[in-house]
């Protein structure tokens, strides 16, 4: 751990940073989350760092609350469409065959109808909870992960180590867990950081529509929406929940890019 | 003597690595060569990979490779030391003084591009001639080089003609600026053991007319004894021994030099075949999927226990195809494969347990046969777990068994393969094969990628465990020299077909028929005059040529 650099130390920081405040919102935010304390907008001031929002909640706690939400709604739909997709992935590339063609041309099938559209005609029809809410971009998600997977997957299927493991006689459960996975972590953990950024993204747009996390609970895309119209009168709270989201992107993408560079060095990340 | 046209004194080069988990370093890798190439001369550089006989090649063209420094010394080259001159007379020199002649030409040819474009190129760049005297020079090089309608050749994409005569337009491609001095890296290597001869009498002759200086670099002493005046013998960057080729090869004064020269001392007597055949191949006819010829015709071969079945050709003879089959990865057309008393079935999946453990296999490429994130003890200990379900201790006790076997020691169980050698990988490599207790092994060219000492040890670590074991290899290779060390019965392959089959010294023996003669011709023997010999004897001609 001595050689990271000084770009990955400052993504390390600032990722930690984020995941403790979400950890131990509770205890770093002053207020409560949906407690009005104060006027509608207030400025900033000693009691309420970054002011109050368009209610009279305090903005600070507001977004550590929904920092906290909306980390834990990317992060749990981020494993839900990794474990499917890769594992949906290297199956089909071990079973190849008509099962590859028919999951496959499912996961086309899915992927050409935009995201977003598909996810609002989803939730437009379901009852809009946190499960739901993860399991719905868990599984759109788990589409680009599924092609991702199965590329990396096709490449490795085809080595000598694979080939002789199926010539012992190994089931397909050995040679995706102990053969292909192993050799795909890097590539695939590289594309979590990026894949956790957009789930970001996703959640807060998805808030920012009406139809991700519901009022009273805060999250940084509802934060926006509740604040956009103070934006006229030069209120920048709908801003901070902007700000916060890109830093953490930032971040975890430099993060990310150290994990890529490592592991695809010369010696083929055997390190 | 007069000035000689390449002078190199005390060259040291180095190379900045990046071990895992240290800190990177400068190490050398070349530390403080010299010696001398008249006009007109030939030097081959001879070791082992990792000898830094390539490296220093490109050296004299001023030329470091992949974050390879040159750290010191000097090249000579006409008169001027080129590490001290300025890139823009580098540049100059490269390509019209001094040309490079790769390994692989497949690779090096821009595909898209006309063979004549790229031939001219160097040449008409450097202003040495316009370019329809470059192209005029460049047919008169074909020509010379037996290319065959070398008016026209140059007209062709890189794909349009064999490998051995894109190699050939290599040279003819190095030569056209008319060079002091041509790099041949390993340009033979690549191809096969019919078609290397063809392109090294190209080479010489080539050579021999138009008066260059050349640098040959190589790892088979056979083959360079056959184009070089002098020879440098290298290893782990120093040079070991420098002289003639004659005094090289007939009368060499250093250990490692003996050792290159005797390589293949393996003395193996035929066995006589034993009762039952352990494994019975009967009129395979086999095509890949989606083509439509058969890359096996009606392939009849036997395998007695305890023997080794050489399988021999060149590439595209089908022996690798004839692995596929027997493994099961492959159903054949037509035909069957008896194994053990009992019947393969064709295809993977309907063969039991008992098949696979008794049919096992080693792969030519070591690196890529092992899974790079398990350890040495996992690759040798799942076979036991797998098909004995040994567990624990007694699944450690019969891996350190098997390492002990294989001539590694106990240390190796937590090694990753990254961290192995070639040869030891491939050791590892068959003590996975090992730990099933198998009746047969597939040796599929498992020395080619080798170094010829490590691959001696290889060979003889086979025929130990042979004994020990009782094992049945079918051995598949295109190198004869190989199969003369290790084999019991032989098969020949020619384009699908088992040209001749039986004993070894049946099949070694003439008279005869016009392919085998031509496939034993063309093993570099390691005399003098032996090129010239088999040109002028030669009944037929290779099929890559």
């Amino acid at each position: 751990m001595k050689n990271i650099p000084i770009s990955a130390m400052i993504g390390l920081f600032f990722t930690a940073l984020y995941f403790l405040m979400a950890i131990f919102a509770p205890l770093l935010a002053p207020y409560g989350m949906a407690e009005v304390v104060g006027d509608v907008w207030e400025p900033r001031s000693a009691e309420h760092l970054l002011g109050t929002d368009n209610i009279g909640r305090d903005l600070l706690s507001r977004m550590i609350y929904g920092g906290r939400t909306t980390i834990f709604i990317a992060t749990a739909a981020t494993i839900l469409s990794f474990v499917t997709g890769s594992v949906l992935g290297f199956f089909a590339a071990v079973a190849g065959g008509w099962v590859d063609q028919l999951l496959s041309r499912f996961v086309d099938l899915i992927m050409s109808i935009p995201t977003l559209i598909f996810a609002l005609v989803v939730l437009s029809v379901m009852p809009v909870t946190v499960p739901v809410l993860i399991i719905v971009m868990g599984l759109l998600d788990a589409t680009r992960v599924y092609r991702l997977a199965r590329a990396v997957a096709v490449d490795i299927e085809v080595m000598d180590y694979v080939e002789a493991a199926r010539l012992r006689g190994e089931k397909i459960k050995w040679i995706i867990f102990r053969e292909i996975l192993p050799n795909a972590l890097s590539p695939l953990v590289a594309e979590m950081g990026l894949r956790f950024i957009f789930m970001v993204l996703f959640v807060s747009t998805l808030s920012f529509l009406g139809l991700g996390v519901q009022p009273p609970e805060a999250d940084w895309g509802g934060i926006v929406k509740e604040n956009k119209d103070g934006i006229v009168y030069g209120i920048p709270a709908a801003l901070l929940p902007a700000f916060a989201i890109a830093t953490l992107a930032i971040s975890v993408n430099l993060v990310a890019d150290w994990v890529l560079n490592r592991t695809t060095s010369l010696k083929g990340g055997r390190g | 003597m007069s000035e000689p046209l390449v002078k190199v004194r005390n060259l040291k080069i180095g190379a900045t690595v990046y071990p895992p988990g240290e800190k990177p370093h400068d190490i050398e890798i070349v530390h403080g060569v010299d010696f001398d190439l008249q006009p007109g001369k030939v030097l081959g550089l001879i070791g082992e990979s990792g000898a830094g006989k390539s490296t220093i090649g490109l050296a004299s063209m001023a030329y470091g490779r992949g974050g390879v420094k040159i750290t010191g010394g000097e090249v000579w080259i006409n008169g001027r030391d080129v590490l001290k001159s300025k890139l823009r007379d580098v540049r100059r020199l490269r390509g019209a003084e001094v040309t490079y002649v790769s390994q692989s030409a497949a690779a090096s040819f821009n595909p898209a591009k006309k063979i004549m474009e790229q031939v001219i190129e160097a040449a008409v760049e450097q202003g040495k001639f316009s370019k329809k005297d470059a192209e005029a020079r460049a047919r008169t090089l074909f020509a010379k080089l037996g290319l065959p309608d070398p008016d026209n050749i140059g007209e062709r994409y890189p794909h349009q003609v064999s490998g051995g005569q894109l190699q050939r337009c290599m040279t003819a491609l190095a030569l056209c600026p008319e060079p002091d001095l041509v790099v041949f890296d390993e340009p033979t290597t690549a191809l096969d053991v019919t078609t290397q001869i063809e392109v090294l009498m190209a080479i010489k002759e080539a050579i021999r007319d138009t008066g260059v200086a050349a640098l040959y670099i190589t790892h088979d002493l056979a083959v360079v004894a056959q184009v070089s005046d002098d020879i440098m013998v290298l290893r782990h960057g120093n040079t070991v021994e420098y002289g003639s080729v004659d005094q090289i090869i007939n009368n060499p004064q250093e250990d490692y030099t003996k050792a290159l020269v005797s390589v293949r001392s393996i003395h193996h007597e035929e066995k006589a075949p034993t009762s039952e055949p352990v494994l019975s191949v009967r009129n395979i006819t086999a095509r890949y999927k989606g083509t439509n010829f058969d890359v096996l015709h009606n392939v009849n071969v036997d395998l007695h226990p305890g023997q080794t079945l050489a399988v021999v050709g060149e590439s595209g003879s089908g022996k690798s195809t004839l692995a596929r089959v027997i493994t099961g990865l492959l159903p054949p057309r037509d035909g069957e494969i008896e194994f053990a008393g009992r019947k393969l079935s064709a295809d993977l999946a309907g063969r039991s347990q008992e098949d696979l453990r008794e049919l096992q296999m080693i792969y030519q490429m070591a690196d890529v046969a092992m899974n790079p994130r398990q350890t040495v003890g996992t690759i040798i200990g799942r076979p036991l777990e797998f098909y004995f379900g040994m567990r624990g201790a007694e699944k450690r006790k019969r891996i350190l068994e098997l390492l002990d076997e294989i001539e590694l020691g106990e240390s190796f169980i937590d090694r990753y393969p990254a961290e192995l050698s070639g040869g030891q990988k491939q050791r590892v490599c068959i003590a996975r094969a090992l730990a099933a207790k198998p009746k047969m092994i597939i040796c599929d060219e498992v020395t080619s990628a080798l170094d010829p000492l490590v691959a001696d040890g290889i060979l003889k670590l086979l025929l130990e465990l042979q004994k020990i074991e009782n094992v049945a290899y079918l051995f598949i290779t295109h190198d004869l020299a190989t199969v003369r060390a290790i084999s019991d019965n032989i098969a020949v392959m020619y384009q699908g077909k088992v040209q001749r089959y039986g004993g070894k010294t049946e099949v070694l023996s003439p008279p005869f028929d016009d392919y085998t003669d031509l496939l034993l011709s063309s093993v570099p023997e390691m005399r003098l005059g032996w090129l010239e010999e088999v040109i002028a004897n030669r009944k037929m001609e290779s099929a890559g040529n």
